[in-house]
């Protein structure tokens, strides 16, 4: 996915060597499967790809896929939307609210308006008023967690005394892939190495799926269509990189930056309303759980693209269904991060690239100092390992990290 | 001029509280309350002695908070990360607290000093990264945040360095000593911490460590132009490491009257979101340490009052609602403040140009 065809030409092998091309991406996938499959056969432990995991993986994943859509949105056109915590709460009660009086549907729907709404708050507040970006997300995410619990606290009838909970509200229809599903779930019982565990975890992924999932995932292309070959697009980067430039080529930044600041808002509060609705069937306070944040991390981890995005809440996702399900795995998980990074050592020293190739060896070498050592990897450490994992690419990766130039700046029409 | 600022800057914070005041008069017409009456009912209940005494406890930790938000906002770092900071500080200093035995002011002092240091530290992760890695400290800082609560969590388990009471639910840290221990002075029937005095002395500290020092006026430099201060040969990225710690260090402040004038351990049930409110009070009392205690002595009164709408059917969350729409408005008020200021200075210059212009035409 290149972003522009006429960088220059070291610019141009940079971005190939990120493994930017499907192909290698492929390549790379199939290479982490296979390990995968070989580190469960020798450690015992299956729960990596079963069908629950990868079916956990999702639920846990979306809610991060569209915050962080919505991170994306807003920084591509040049403003940091700290805010995505609150949106998302914003999403969750209302979702829950209209979902318990009229239906899941009107659940969403009413999510999507509200998040709008807090998106385009967001934007009077950055773009036209002009106030710090970062305070004025703040600032949502209180009023919005101030918000939901006094609204809960009129709105919601007490559950046994409690009024930071919902009353149940009716689950989306879900739906099972015909004949496939069935097929998959018989290879995976075959016990054949590596395909049997890829057909389990496909199963995951096609049963009980609901259709909001599908609808949801659908914005990955089509927010990488919208940013890479509509007029719009091409424009909202134009204000995330250079808004001066892109003003003097009488194009409206505020306009543009209205627009892709709400939107924003609507994906993330999208993603609260999917964590009351389809994960669960309950609006409960602090559903979030900062989710919003490592929404904002999966925009890092990803370099500021949708695939990226996707990539990294999916990741996000696997580890969260890890730690609720089996912490064996979390062991296993880590013996194949350290086979990769071993794998990756010797790829870089047949390249002569030493430093990278000792940083992957002293990786390694942790990751199976960790697996002969320690037991349990204690569940703190596995929910920040988002956070964790961000703060790592931004102090080894930065030089190739590629945000968007204006993102976070004040922007003034008319002054420099 | 001079007096012109002072007066923008005295009415800016007011005319935010009205306008807050505004928002929740509505909200609570729409409840179909009567705002009035409960607005008086709030200022008598937060009047009330005793709640005076918990309100000024509130009020020393969201001060220390402030203090430690402006020394940020003076070097224009957004230090989102006192809480992680402020969780480190109390959580070390309660661990080494219980663990030695000293004569009492020595250990107190220790206490303190730990708390600082292991605050200032991890605030220093922040730092580095900004200043070597070029990271922004908004998102290092929201990543450490969680880090530091799930290191805490781990560590708190009774396997390592905390304990289950009997009885409790609640892991804590061992408890620390009678030694370790700081009074508390007796009004009203309740206790004011004495931590409160090592808060005055932070403020003063503040004032004196900004207006009257070498290290203070290179610090304000590097906040107001980078490059102008390096030029002049202030080692600029060193300014900015130095002010992290720091501002951390005063972060690992705020959890200590908490820790050694009451609960004398550390547990998870230690409040969170003094990043917010630290930052919140230091943009309200704009930097300076007498504006942030007003503005902290606010923040505190509006919690403790709040609660009473509790028994007239009203959420009291509703407070946080008005607090963060204060900010809001504030930060509104500054920036258009700051425009017009700009727009009348255009003007002036404007005219003196047109003038300098006719004067050499017509000659």
């Amino acid at each position: 996915m290149s972003t522009d065809t006429k960088t220059p030409s070291s610019l141009k092998s940079r971005a190939k060597s990120l493994a930017s091309s499907p192909t290698r991406i492929a390549i790379l996938i199939a290479g982490v499967l296979i390990i995968l499959s070989f580190v469960e056969k020798v450690t015992g432990s299956t729960d990596i790809s079963s069908p629950g995991t990868s079916g956990a993986t999702l639920r846990f994943a979306i809610p991060l896929l569209m915050a962080g859509l919505g991170g994306l949105w807003a920084e591509r056109a040049g403003v940091i939307n700290i805010g995505l915590e609150g949106m998302m709460i914003v999403g969750t009660w209302t979702g829950a609210w209209f979902g318990f009086k009229h239906g899941p549907l009107v659940g969403f729907i009413a999510a999507a308006v509200f998040g709008l709404l807090s998106g385009l708050f967001h934007a009077i507040l950055t773009v036209k008023i002009g106030i710090d970006q970062a305070v004025s997300g703040l600032a949502i995410n209180l009023i919005a967690a101030g918000g939901a619990r006094y609204l809960s606290g009129i709105f919601f009838p007490p559950v046994g005394g409690d009024r930071t909970v919902s009353p149940p509200v009716a689950s989306f229809p879900t739906f099972t892939l015909p004949g496939v599903s069935p097929f998959l779930e018989k290879i995976d019982g075959k016990n054949i190495f590596f395909i049997s565990n890829v057909a389990g975890m496909l199963n995951g992924f096609t049963k009980e799926m609901s259709l909001v999932t599908l609808l949801f995932l659908f914005m990955v292309p089509l927010t990488s269509w919208i940013l890479w070959r509509s007029k719009f697009g091409l424009r909202m980067r134009f204000s995330g990189e250079n808004p001066m430039a892109a003003e003097s080529l009488g194009i409206n930044v505020y306009r543009i930056r209205y627009v892709a600041v709400s939107v924003s808002g609507m994906l993330a509060s999208l993603g609260g309303a999917y964590l009351a609705l389809v994960a669960s069937s309950v609006y409960r306070e602090g559903q979030t759980a900062g989710r919003g944040f490592i929404g904002l991390a999966t925009v890092i981890f990803g370099n500021w693209k949708p695939g990226g995005v996707f990539a990294g809440s999916m990741l996000f996702g696997f580890t969260d269904a890890l730690r609720v399900r089996e912490n064996k795995s979390v062991m296993a998980l880590i013996l194949v991060a350290g086979i990769v990074a071993a794998f990756l050592a010797i790829y870089f020293a047949f390249k002569k690239k030493w430093k990278p190739a000792i940083y992957a060896f002293v990786v390694a070498a942790l990751a199976l100092l960790l697996n002969k050592t320690v037991e349990v990897i204690p569940q703190e450490f596995v929910t920040v390992f988002p956070n964790f994992a961000t703060l790592i690419v931004l102090t080894f990766l930065a030089q190739r990290l590629t945000p968007p130039a204006a993102a976070g700046a004040p922007y003034r029409r008319g002054s420099e | 001029m001079k007096r012109n600022r002072l007066f923008w800057g005295a009415v800016a914070p007011i005319a935010a509280i009205l306008t807050s005041l505004f928002l929740m008069y509505i909200i609570l017409s729409l409840r179909g309350a009567d705002p009035f009456a409960l607005f008086k009912l709030m200022v008598s209940y937060g009047f009330d002695p005793r709640n005076l005494v918990s309100e000024t406890n509130l009020t020393v930790s969201y001060y220390l908070a402030g203090v430690a938000a402006a020394i940020g906002f003076k070097m224009l770092l957004f230090n989102i990360g006192i809480d992680g900071q402020y969780r480190m500080g109390a959580f070390f200093g309660a661990v080494v607290g219980a663990a030695v035995n000293l004569p009492p002011i020595l250990h107190v002092l220790l206490i303190i000093i730990v708390a600082m240091v292991a605050a200032g530290a991890w605030a220093s992760i922040a730092g580095y990264l900004k200043v070597r890695r070029g990271v922004s400290e908004v998102i290092s800082n929201i990543m450490l945040n969680f880090i530091a609560a799930a290191i805490i969590a781990f560590l708190l388990s009774p396997k390592l360095l905390g304990s289950l009471p009997e009885g409790s639910q609640n892991v804590q840290t061992k408890p620390i000593p009678a030694s370790g221990q700081m009074p508390t002075i007796k009004i009203f029937d309740g206790e004011v911490y004495s931590v409160f005095f090592l808060a005055i002395f932070v403020g003063i500290a503040y004032w004196i460590m900004l207006n009257k020092t070498v290290f203070g006026f290179n610090l304000r430099a590097t906040g107001l132009s980078f490059r102008a201060a390096r030029s002049s040969g202030v080692n600029a990225p060193g300014m900015i490491f130095i002010t992290t710690c720091i501002s951390g260090a005063i972060a690992g402040l705020v959890g200590i009257g908490t820790l050694l004038s009451d609960t004398h351990s550390y547990s998870m049930a230690f409040p969170s979101g003094f990043a917010f409110t630290g930052l919140s009070l230091a943009i309200l009392g704009r930097n300076h340490p007498v504006g942030i205690f007003f503005a902290a002595f606010l923040w505190s009164f509006l919690e403790r009052a709040g609660q009473v709408l509790e028994f007239e059917g009203i959420p009291p969350e509703i407070v946080i609602v008005m607090q963060g729409t204060i900010v809001l408005s504030i930060v509104i008020a500054y920036e258009v403040v700051a425009r017009i200021n700009l727009r009348q200075q255009q003007k002036a210059v404007g005219k003196v140009s047109s003038e300098v212009l006719s004067e050499a035409e017509s000659k």
